[in-house]
C-alpha cells in the first residue's frame, strides 16, 4: 500500500522537462493543421468570390460561401489553439520567456497586429454575405489574405530567431541589456523560412481543400460546382508546389551553412568528410555507425554545394561535443521527418505536374480515375510533410531553445504538476479534433440536403434571383 | 517609456474587461437561462448579440500576454510560474468556451446544440473567475520579483483572490446584462429587453455589495493597494461609484443607451482603479514598473506595434461595430424546417 502511494507520488513529481517538450509538441502539430487553413482558404475563397462576381457564376457564389462558412469554424479552433500556445510560453517555459522575452517577444507584438486584423475582417466578411454589396464585400475579404500572410510571417520570425539568434547584446551575467528590434525579427533565418511556412501553408491548404472535392467525385459528384472547388484549390497548390521545392531547398543550404549540426542530423552523417552520400531511410547507431537505407553516392555533398559538387565537406556529427548537438535517436527522427517529407513532397510535386500537363495539353483536370484518388490523399500527405518538415526544424536544433545560448532542459518550468495539464490538454485537443471534423461533416451534409441557396442566405441581397437550377447535387436533394 | 508601455497594458486590461468580458457574461446568462424550452429566447438574444463580434474581443488577451512577455518578461516568467494552475484552468476553458460556441452555431439538433451550449456556458464562468483570481494574488503581492515561483496554492486561494474572482463573474454578467437590454431592444424582443433589464439591475447591486466586501477583504490581506485605491486611484473610484450609481438610475427609468455607456465606463474605472492603486509596482511591492521594463529597443518595437494597431486595426474595429450595429452583418443561422431535422453527426 505504502510502496503503491510512494509510487504515486513519484508519478506526482514527475521531471517536467519531458512533459512540457511533448504538451508544448502537441499542442504546436495540432495548431500548425489549422494554419494552412487560416491562411490560404481566404485566398482560394476570394478566387471563387472573384469568379462569381465577375462572371455572374452562380456555383463559384455559393462554393465561396460555404467555404466562408466552414473557415469561421477552423479559424475559432485555430484562434482558440493558439491561445492556449500564448500561455504555454509562460506555463512551460518560463524562464526562457524571463531571460529571452525582450527579443523573442518582438515579433509576436506584430503577430497580434495582424491577427488582430485578420480576426476582425474574417467577422465582417463571413457575416456580410447578404446585406453588403458584392465588392464592396469582396474587399473585406482581402485584408484576412495580407493579415494571414504577414502574421505567419510575424510568427516564424519568432521560430527563425530561435535557430538564428540575433539583434540583441548581452551583458557578462548572460542578460539581455539592448535589443535591436529590426534585428530580431528579420534574423538570418527568417527570409527563408517565413516564405517555407506562407508556402506550405498555401501548399497544404489547397491540397487540403481539393480532397475533400476529389473525394466527392469519385463518389460520382461531377457536376461543376465540384469541379470548381477541386480545381481552385487544386490549382493553387499545384502552382505552389514547385515553387516550394525550390525555397526549401535553399533553405536546407542555409541550414548547411548555418546549423552544420542539424544538417549533419538530416544527412546522418557521423564523420566530417567529402563526397557524402544521400542515405535514404536507414539508422544510425549509437557508435556511429549507419547500416540499413539506400545510399546514393555523392548526392549529399553535390546538393549542399553544387558549385564544387562532390568535394563539398559536410560537418559530421563528431565534430560537435556529445551534449551540444541532437543525440542519436533524435538524429534518428531528424532524418527519417526530413526522408517523409522530401518524398512526399516530391509525390505531389509530381502530382502537380500531371495536372499541370493535362490542362496544357488538353485543356482540362486529368479525367483518370487514379488521379482523383491520389488527389483525394493529396490532403493527408500533404499535412503529413509539413509536420515532418517542422520535425526536422525543431528536432534538428536539440538540445537547445535559443541557438547556441540556451538548452531546452535549462528553459522549462520546475513545476512538477505540469503533466496534469498535459494530459487534459491531451484529452481535450483529440475531442476538439475529432468534433471538428464531425462538425464540418455535418454541415457539408446539411448543405447538401438544402441544395443552392436557401432564401435566408442567398447572398448580396434580396435583389438576386433564385437559383433556377442548382448544381450542388439535386440528385442529393431528393434523397 | 515604460510608463507608457504600463498604460498601454493597462488600457488592453480595460478593453478585455470591457469588451470581452461581456461576451463572457453572455455565457453566464445563457447557463443560467433555463431549460431548452424556457431558454431559448433568452440564449437566442445572447448568440445574436455576441455573433460576429466575439472572435475580434478575443484577442485582447494574447495581445495582454504579448506586452506582458516582451516589455516586462521577468514579470510575465513570475507570473506563470506562480499562478500556473489558474492559468492552464483558464487557458483549456477558453478551448473549451470558443469550440463550443463556434460549434453549437454550426449544429442544428437539440441535443449537441445542448452538449455544446453547457460547455459554452460552464467555461464562460469559469475563465473569469480564474482571471479574477490571477488579479487577486498579483495584487495581494503572492507573485515574488525575478523570474521565482511563489506559492503554488496559497497564491491563487487566498481572500484577495476569491473576492476578485467572484467579483469579476458579477462585473461581466451586470455589464453582458446591460448590453443585452440593449441588443435585445434593437432586436425587436420587448419581453427580453424586460428579462434582462431586471437582470441587469439586480447584477449592479450585487457587483456593489461584493465591492464592499473586497474593500475590508484588501484592506486585510493587500494593503498596497488598498492604500492606493484611497490615494492614488481615488478619482477612479469615484468615478467607479458615480457612473455605476447612474447606470442604474438610467436602467431602472428604461434607458439603455445611456446605461450602457454608463455601465461601460464604470467597468473601465474599476479595472483601471486596480491598475492605478498598485503604482508604482507591477507586481505590489515587489516589482515595479520600471525595474521590470524590457530594454528600451524592445519597448520601441512595442510601441510602434501600438501605434500601427491604432492605425490599421482601430478602423477595422470600428468598421466591424458600426456594420454590426446597422444590421448589416445579419446572423445567417439554419432556419429552413428541413435544416432542422435533426444532425446525424456520428452517424
Amino acid at each position: 500500500m505504502s510502496a503503491t502511494l510512494n509510487e504515486l507520488v513519484a508519478i506526482a513529481d514527475a521531471d517536467p522537462v519531458p512533459w512540457a517538450r511533448g504538451q508544448m509538441a502537441f499542442t504546436l502539430a495540432f495548431h500548425i493543421i489549422l494554419v494552412p487553413l487560416g491562411v490560404s482558404w481566404a485566398a482560394m475563397t476570394l478566387i471563387a468570390n472573384y469568379r462569381a462576381i465577375r462572371h455572374d457564376d452562380r456555383d463559384a457564389l455559393l462554393l465561396a460561401q460555404r467555404w466562408s462558412k466552414y473557415m469561421a469554424v477552423t479559424f475559432a479552433v485555430g484562434a482558440v489553439t493558439g491561445t492556449v500556445l500564448s500561455f504555454e510560453f509562460g506555463l512551460l517555459w518560463p524562464k526562457f520567456m524571463g531571460q529571452w522575452g525582450e527579443a523573442f517577444g518582438v515579433p509576436f507584438a506584430f503577430e497580434g497586429l495582424f491577427f488582430f486584423t485578420e480576426a476582425i475582417f474574417l467577422a465582417i466578411y463571413i457575416f456580410g454575405w447578404r446585406r453588403l454589396k458584392p465588392w464592396a464585400h469582396f474587399w473585406t475579404g482581402v485584408p484576412i489574405v495580407l493579415a494571414g500572410i504577414f502574421g505567419s510571417a510575424s510568427v516564424v520570425a519568432a521560430n527563425a530567431w530561435m535557430n538564428s539568434p540575433s539583434g540583441f547584446t548581452l551583458n557578462s551575467n548572460g542578460d539581455v541589456v539592448d535589443v535591436d528590434p529590426v534585428d530580431v525579427i528579420f534574423n538570418d533565418a527568417m527570409p527563408l523560412q517565413a516564405t517555407h511556412m506562407i508556402l506550405a501553408a498555401y501548399v497544404v491548404g489547397g491540397f487540403l481543400v481539393a480532397s475533400v472535392y476529389a473525394m466527392g467525385m469519385l463518389r460520382g459528384r461531377h457536376d461543376r460546382y465540384h469541379r470548381i472547388g477541386f480545381t481552385i484549390a487544386f490549382s493553387v497548390a499545384a502552382i505552389a508546389t514547385p515553387i516550394q521545392m525550390g525555397v526549401g531547398d535553399a533553405l536546407a543550404r542555409w541550414v548547411y551553412d548555418n546549423q552544420p549540426a542539424k544538417f549533419a542530423a538530416i544527412e546522418m552523417v557521423p564523420e566530417t568528410k567529402s563526397d557524402v552520400p544521400e542515405t535514404l531511410l536507414g539508422h544510425l547507431n549509437e557508435d556511429g555507425t549507419v547500416s540499413g537505407g539506400i545510399p546514393i553516392p555523392g548526392l549529399a555533398s553535390w546538393l549542399s554545394d553544387p558549385s564544387s559538387g562532390t568535394s563539398t565537406t559536410v560537418q559530421g556529427l563528431d565534430s560537435f561535443p556529445a551534449d551540444e548537438r541532437p543525440t542519436t535517436r533524435q538524429v534518428n527522427v531528424v532524418h527519417l521527418a526530413w526522408d517523409v517529407m522530401v518524398g512526399l513532397g516530391t509525390l505531389l510535386f509530381l502530382l502537380s505536374v500531371w495536372y499541370a500537363v493535362s490542362w496544357i495539353f488538353r485543356r482540362r483536370m486529368p479525367a483518370s480515375k487514379w488521379f482523383l484518388r491520389a488527389a483525394a490523399c493529396s490532403g493527408v500527405l500533404a499535412v503529413i510533410t509539413m509536420e515532418a518538415g517542422w520535425v526536422v526544424t525543431e528536432v534538428g536544433r536539440q538540445p537547445w531553445i535559443v541557438y547556441h545560448h540556451m538548452k531546452v532542459e535549462d528553459a522549462a518550468t520546475a513545476n512538477t504538476g505540469i503533466w496534469i495539464m498535459t494530459i487534459a490538454v491531451v484529452v481535450i485537443y483529440l475531442a476538439l479534433g475529432v468534433t471538428t471534423i464531425l462538425v464540418l461533416r455535418g454541415m457539408s451534409r446539411r448543405f447538401r440536403r438544402s441544395g443552392g441557396f436557401t432564401d435566408h442566405d442567398t447572398p448580396y441581397g434580396p435583389s438576386a434571383p433564385p437559383p433556377e437550377d442548382s448544381a450542388a447535387e439535386p440528385e442529393e436533394v431528393v434523397r | 517609456m515604460s510608463t507608457t508601455i504600463a498604460v498601454v497594458l493597462m488600457l488592453a486590461v480595460v478593453a478585455y474587461a470591457v469588451f470581452g468580458g461581456a461576451d463572457f457574461g453572455a455565457g453566464f446568462w445563457d447557463l443560467i437561462a433555463g431549460g431548452p424550452e424556457r431558454g431559448s429566447r433568452p440564449r437566442l438574444v445572447i448568440e445574436r448579440a455576441i455573433g460576429p463580434v466575439w472572435e475580434a474581443n478575443h484577442v485582447w488577451l494574447i495581445f495582454i500576454f504579448v506586452v506582458l512577455w516582451t516589455a516586462f518578461p521577468e514579470a510575465y516568467a513570475s507570473i506563470t510560474l506562480t499562478l500556473w494552475v489558474p492559468l492552464a484552468i483558464a487557458a483549456l476553458g477558453i478551448v473549451l468556451r470558443g469550440a463550443s460556441f463556434a460549434f453549437r452555431k454550426v449544429v442544428v439538433s437539440l441535443r449537441y446544440r445542448r452538449v455544446f451550449g453547457g460547455g459554452f456556458a460552464c467555461s464562460s464562468v469559469l475563465v473569469p473567475y480564474c482571471m479574477g483570481a490571477i488579479v487577486g494574488g498579483i495584487a495581494s503581492g503572492e507573485v515574488p520579483a525575478g523570474g521565482e515561483a511563489g506559492d503554488p496554492v496559497d497564491s491563487w486561494i487566498n481572500p484577495t483572490s476569491v473576492v476578485s474572482g467572484v467579483l469579476a463573474i458579477a462585473v461581466i454578467a451586470y455589464l453582458s446584462a446591460v448590453y443585452l437590454v440593449w441588443d435585445a431592444r434593437h432586436q425587436g424582443d420587448a419581453d427580453m429587453v424586460e428579462y434582462f433589464r431586471r437582470r441587469a439591475a439586480v447584477a449592479a447591486v450585487v457587483v456593489g455589495a461584493i465591492s464592499v466586501v473586497g474593500l475590508f477583504v484588501l484592506h486585510a490581506d493587500a494593503s498596497h493597494v488598498f492604500d492606493g485605491l484611497k490615494s492614488r486611484a481615488l478619482a477612479l473610484v469615484v468615478a467607479t461609484v458615480l457612473c455605476g450609481a447612474g447606470a442604474l438610475l438610467l436602467l431602472v427609468r428604461g434607458a439603455p443607451r445611456g446605461a450602457r455607456l454608463l455601465a461601460m465606463l464604470a467597468v473601465a474605472s474599476l479595472v483601471a482603479s486596480w491598475g492605478a492603486a498598485q503604482w508604482p509596482y507591477l507586481l505590489p511591492e515587489s516589482l515595479t514598473v520600471s525595474d521590470a521594463a524590457a530594454p528600451s529597443g524592445t519597448l520601441q518595437a512595442v510601441l510602434v506595434a501600438v501605434v500601427l494597431a491604432v492605425v490599421i486595426v482601430l478602423p477595422g474595429f470600428m468598421l466591424l461595430y458600426v456594420l454590426h450595429q446597422r444590421d448589416l452583418l445579419p446572423e445567417e443561422g439554419v432556419e429552413e424546417a428541413d435544416d432542422r431535422a435533426p444532425d446525424r453527426l456520428s452517424s
